[in-house]
């Protein structure tokens, strides 16, 4: 103890004044034990930490938009993939993507060309099942017989519902091949509702919701088929190449 | 506060886990350890928050006036929560697939806040890491435990989907432990999750109590052995 108060003896300035280092840091102790818990001090805290988390959080979210833009691409091409086959086209379907107005709002097609001429388009279809909104991907040929169906999202129950999975059970499989006229449209729906389609043991619902957004799906190829054949806006980039 | 570090994991591990007995995060818990894959998921980035969050709280603390604490720390975790979830989404994008559902969920979940509350807003750095990674293995370990009841009693299998969580490396944790299992539904949904989690509860207490009267006869012989030396 004596050892210190030696020490600061000898820090003092020669003229006798305390040190203006110690004399600084009294002040602002005393500042801070006069206004600590002053309503305007915390506020002025509490907005430093919003501002600094804010300053963080915009600059994490400008950092990673591009590759989180690029991964969502990559997302988009692999489930567009899954129903459209890489040998029917040589474009890439989401650069050449064109949208079509409908009654229920714009929707996103995207086409394959392959050597200028249209093989394919694929677009999202959803309808709503046990668990909430399913979203499927579906690729459809020129004629409008199906490639294929995916189910990209979904809420359905484990181990029932989700068997409309291609990696969890081969009922999705069921739609390759069909079309509105094979087989006929009043026969789109599940077996249990006097339909064509297999449903599957336990569940119900979400089959016939699966199918029902698979017909609407080709309802609309088929309402819009020239507009997406012809692609009369232009855009259809792929028959330049 | 001075608690030493083997106390602090002893507390994060089996004394004061998570979900065992300060009975928190119940709500991420019945979403997710339906399997036990998902549970080691949320378990594992739970833990990367808990960390983090105890380090950035223990180190503000002093500037932190115990006014505004509860904003404060909403909006660190908050904020980390939603940091992680981006990077992870740009740099570990198959992970984050798997992973992303339940990062949310983690916003929600109170114990973080809990340990904010309670032990990095009063301790020193080092503590309140060693913490916060005790208090993160132990949530995991329930999690786990959980999930892997909850998935070989509801479908049969154990670690489903871990090479999608872990890379194919890890595919020799799939087992499917019952073939042909026709599947015991109840127990893949959330209710299914309160039962095992009570049942696991009672098994916890049961051996507590066994510590206790173990502890308690030791106790009653070195008693008796003093009385003796006295007489």
């Amino acid at each position: 103890m004596s050892e210190s108060e030696l020490n600061a003896d000898t820090f003092k300035a020669p003229d006798g004044q305390p040190d203006a280092g110690n004399a600084m840091r009294d002040r602002i102790k005393a500042l801070y034990m006069r206004y600590h818990d002053n309503p305007a001090y915390l506020a002025t805290v509490l907005g430093g930490f919003c501002l600094i988390s804010a300053l963080i959080l915009a600059s994490s979210y400008m950092a990673t938009l591009d590759p989180i833009a690029i991964r969502q691409k990559e997302d988009l091409q692999s489930s567009l993939a899954l129903v459209i086959p890489a040998s029917l086209h040589d474009n890439d379907l989401v650069h050449d993507a064109f949208t079509i107005k409908d009654t229920n709002g714009a929707r996103t097609v995207y086409p394959a060309y392959r050597q200028g001429t249209l093989t394919a388009v694929a677009y999202q279809v959803s309808a709503v099942g046990y668990g909430g909104p399913i979203l499927s991907i579906i690729g459809v040929d020129p004629n409008g017989t199906l490639l294929g169906v995916e189910v990209l999202q979904h809420t359905e129950t484990p181990g029932l519902g989700d068997r409309i999975e291609s990696k969890r059970g081969d009922w999705i499989k069921q739609f390759s091949g069909r079309s509105l006229a094979e087989p006929s449209e009043a026969q789109w729906k599940v077996k249990k509702d006097g339909g064509y389609f297999d449903q599957l043991s336990g569940a119900t619902i979400t089959p016939r919701a699966v199918v029902l957004s698979v017909r609407s799906g080709l309802e609309f190829f088929k309402a819009h088929k020239d507009e997406i054949l012809t692609c009369p806006d232009g855009s259809c980039k792929g028959n330049r190449s | 506060m001075t608690k030493s570090y083997r106390e602090i994991t002893l507390e994060g591990l089996w004394t004061n886990t998570i979900l065992f007995s300060q009975t928190l995060a119940l709500c991420p818990m019945l979403a997710v350890t339906g399997t036990a894959t998902n549970g080691l998921g949320l378990g594992l980035a739970t833990t990367a928050v808990l960390v983090a969050s105890g380090l950035l709280i223990s180190l503000l603390r002093n500037f932190i006036e115990p006014e505004i604490r509860i904003p404060a720390y909403v909006l660190i975790i908050a904020g980390l929560v939603t940091i992680v979830d981006l990077y992870m989404n740009a740099y570990l994008h198959d992970l984050y697939k798997i992973l992303g559902l339940f990062i949310p969920l983690i916003v929600t979940n109170c114990a973080i806040l809990g340990r904010a509350e309670s032990f990095a807003s009063k301790a020193r750095i080092l503590p309140s890491v060693l913490d916060g990674l005790m208090m993160g293995v132990g949530f995991t370990l329930a999690l786990v435990l959980l999930g892997a009841v909850r998935e070989i009693v509801g479908s049969g299998t154990l670690f489903s989907g871990a090479s999608l969580l872990l890379g194919p490396a890890f595919s020799f944790l799939e087992v499917t432990v019952i073939p042909d299992y026709p599947g015991f539904l109840i127990f893949i949904l959330p209710p299914g999750g309160f039962i095992m989690l009570s049942l696991i509860l009672v098994g916890k207490r049961m051996i507590d109590n066994q510590f206790e009267k173990a502890r308690k006869a030791r106790q009653d012989e070195t008693d008796l052995i003093g009385g003796h030396i006295t007489i």
